[in-house]
C-alpha cells in the first residue's frame, strides 16, 4: 500500500494485485469467523467487512499502460444485524433481545471464490513471465 | 558490424514491444476486480510498423519526439462484450486468451532470433 513506489514490471503489477485479494481473503475470513457472533446492542454487533479496490497506474501509464490493484481503504458494509428475541440469552439486552452479526455466508463464500480465482490469475501470469524472461536470458546459446 | 545489428535488429524490436504488450495485459488481469477499471491494449502490428519504419532516429533533445515508443495516441481501450455493472471492461477470458497469444508469438520472435544469432555464429566460425 505504498504509493510513493513505481510500477516497473509484471512482478509489481501481479505482486500487488496478488496482496490486494490476499486482502480480501483475510476480511472474508474475518467475516466467516464471525458469522454467528452474538452482541448485545444494535450498534456493539459485527457488520461484514469489505476492502475498496483502486486502480493504481504507474508514473508513466500514458505510455506503456502499466497499472496495479491496490486496497483503498476497509469498509464495513451498511446492513442491519438481525434482532432475535431470546430473553435467556447471555448477552441479551434488558428487553430480551441478541443481535446476531450482519453477515450472509452464502456471499461470502461466492466472494472467496472469485477472490481465490483473481489470485490463482496472478500466479499464472508471474509463472509464465518468469519462465519466458529465463528463455530471454539464455538467448543465443 | 551495422549489418549484423541490422539483421537482428526487426526481431528485436518485435520482442519488445511483445513484452510491453504482455505487462498491459498483465495489468488488466491484475485489475479484473477492480470497478471502473477501463482494459487498455494497443495494436500490435501498426506499433511494429511504426518501429520497423523508423530507421536510426535518435532522440538527442528532450524535445524530440521518440519513435518506437508506444504513445499515448496509439494506447487504446478495449471494447468489452459484455459490459459488466461495476464500469470494469476487464473480461478474464479474453484477457487470457490475448495473453496467451501474446506469450506464445513472444517464444517464436525469440526462436527466430536465436536461430539468427546461431546462424551468424557458425558463418563466423566458419564450421
Amino acid at each position: 500500500m505504498n504509493s510513493s513506489n513505481n510500477i516497473n514490471n509484471v512482478f509489481d503489477i501481479a505482486g500487488r494485485a496478488m496482496a490486494s485479494q490476499m486482502v480480501r481473503l483475510n476480511t472474508i475470513a474475518s467475516n466467516l469467523a464471525n458469522a454467528q457472533s452474538i452482541s448485545s446492542s444494535r450498534e456493539e454487533a459485527y457488520r461484514a467487512l469489505r476492502p475498496v479496490f483502486e486502480t493504481k497506474y504507474a508514473a508513466d501509464a500514458e505510455k506503456t499502460g502499466m497499472s496495479t490493484l491496490d486496497t483503498n481503504s476497509i469498509v464495513q458494509i451498511d446492513r442491519e444485524p438481525e434482532k432475535i428475541h431470546m430473553p435467556d440469552h447471555p448477552k441479551a439486552d434488558d428487553r430480551g433481545f441478541i443481535y446476531v452479526a450482519a453477515v450472509e455466508p452464502e456471499e461470502e463464500m461466492v466472494d472467496m471464490l472469485d477472490a481465490n480465482r483473481q489470485y490463482q490469475n496472478n500466479i499464472e501470469v508471474v509463472t509464465t513471465m518468469r519462465a519466458l524472461m529465463m528463455r530471454t536470458i539464455n538467448m543465443g546459446q | 558490424m551495422q549489418k549484423i545489428a541490422n539483421s537482428l535488429d526487426f526481431y528485436a524490436s518485435a520482442l519488445e514491444l511483445r513484452s510491453k504488450r504482455n505487462n498491459i495485459l498483465a495489468s488488466n488481469i491484475a485489475n479484473a476486480a477492480t470497478p471502473h477499471f477501463k482494459a487498455r491494449d494497443f495494436e500490435f502490428s501498426d506499433a511494429l510498423r511504426r518501429v520497423d519504419g523508423a530507421g536510426p532516429l535518435r532522440t538527442t533533445n528532450s524535445q524530440h519526439i521518440a519513435t518506437g515508443e508506444i504513445g499515448s495516441g496509439t494506447l487504446g481501450y478495449r471494447q468489452s462484450l459484455n459490459p459488466s455493472f461495476d464500469g470494469n471492461t476487464v473480461e478474464l477470458g479474453v484477457e487470457q486468451m490475448e495473453f496467451s497469444e501474446n506469450v506464445i508469438r513472444y517464444q517464436t520472435s525469440l526462436t527466430f532470433l536465436n536461430n539468427r544469432i546461431s546462424g551468424l555464429k557458425s558463418a563466423i566460425r566458419g564450421e
